[in-house]
């Protein structure tokens, strides 16, 4: 008998990770949170990708090289969206995301 | 296969307690009222995430995961919350819309889809073998030979970030700092 582990597992705990993750970028006001939020579906995803990768057992490790490349992104995207509230913070004494309408017609 | 198949392998005991942590983590993330508990629930989600992967056998990500995220990612986010002044206490007005229950409602709608997208498709498939561990050697040819192109874009994404994070959040003088800074 070989290991009983179900594909869908992962998947199914990625996927409510996400919702997670989407329920906490509609609800949160303040800008850093929302990057939290984020954060937290860029790893739902990074789950599936090595889950994946666990099952089709591709000889180059595409899955994981896919995540290594997702992991970068999602640090760079980090360093620039801190920089962006930074300024919006400082320009507007708030980084509340509903407190930016500026541009809304 | 039944629910005792499924517990008798001990991964399994072992993938529910990790996602059991990862999932009540994740959801103190969103819903934590205070964001310096927030960032740290996040550093347990992750961890939690890092735990997987060991578990799927890759372990070089797990590690990648860990220096990057929970020693990184997550210091530039306290850094955040401290500089923005984000409401550290208890001042839940001010941290999420009134708006949940729409916010809920499409959330639980999203996970229904995706459940049963998920289900339709895979069903009760089992990963037939887990390896012991996906060799980082295979993981630095495929970087360095197949991927060499977009691994080099990466590293330019991230200079980019670099010199376009300090370049936004850097301070412009004023006026007078200018000039006391010209006639030094």
């Amino acid at each position: 008998m070989g290991v009983e582990v179900i594909l869908n597992q992962f998947l199914i705990l990625a996927a409510v990770l996400f919702v997670m993750g989407v329920y906490g970028l509609l609800v949160r006001r303040n800008a850093v949170m929302v990057l939290l939020a984020v954060e937290l579906m860029l790893a739902a995803v990074n789950i599936n990708l090595v889950a994946m990768e666990a099952f089709w057992q591709t000889t180059e490790a595409l899955g994981q090289i896919l995540a290594v490349f997702i992991i970068t992104v999602a640090a760079a995207e980090v360093g620039i969206g801190l920089a962006i509230i930074l300024l919006i913070f400082r320009n507007r004494r708030s980084a509340n995301v509903d407190e930016l309408d500026l541009m809304r017609w | 296969m039944g629910f005792e198949d499924w517990i008798a392998e001990p991964l399994n005991w072992v993938f529910a307690v990790i996602a059991l942590a990862t999932v009540v983590s994740g959801f103190r993330v969103v819903t934590s009222p205070n964001v310096v508990h927030a960032a740290l629930f996040l550093v347990a989600a992750l961890a939690g995430t890092a735990a997987l992967f060991l578990l799927l056998a890759a372990e070089f990500l797990a590690w990648v995961l860990v220096l990057v995220y929970i020693g990184a990612v997550i210091v530039l986010f306290l850094f955040g919350i401290m500089i923005t002044r984000a409401p550290t206490g208890r001042d839940e007005s001010n941290l999420d819309h009134k708006r949940r229950l729409p916010a809920a409602l499409v959330s639980l709608a999203l996970l229904a889809l995706l459940l049963w997208g998920l289900i339709s498709q895979w069903g009760d498939t089992t990963i037939d073998r887990i390896t012991a561990g996906t060799p980082t050697t295979v993981l630095g040819e495929g970087l360095l030979g197949r991927f060499v192109f977009p691994f080099e874009v990466v590293g330019f994404v991230l200079l980019a970030a670099l010199v376009g994070g300090i370049t936004i959040a850097r301070r412009d003088l004023s006026p007078a700092e200018e000039k006391e800074w010209e006639s030094k």
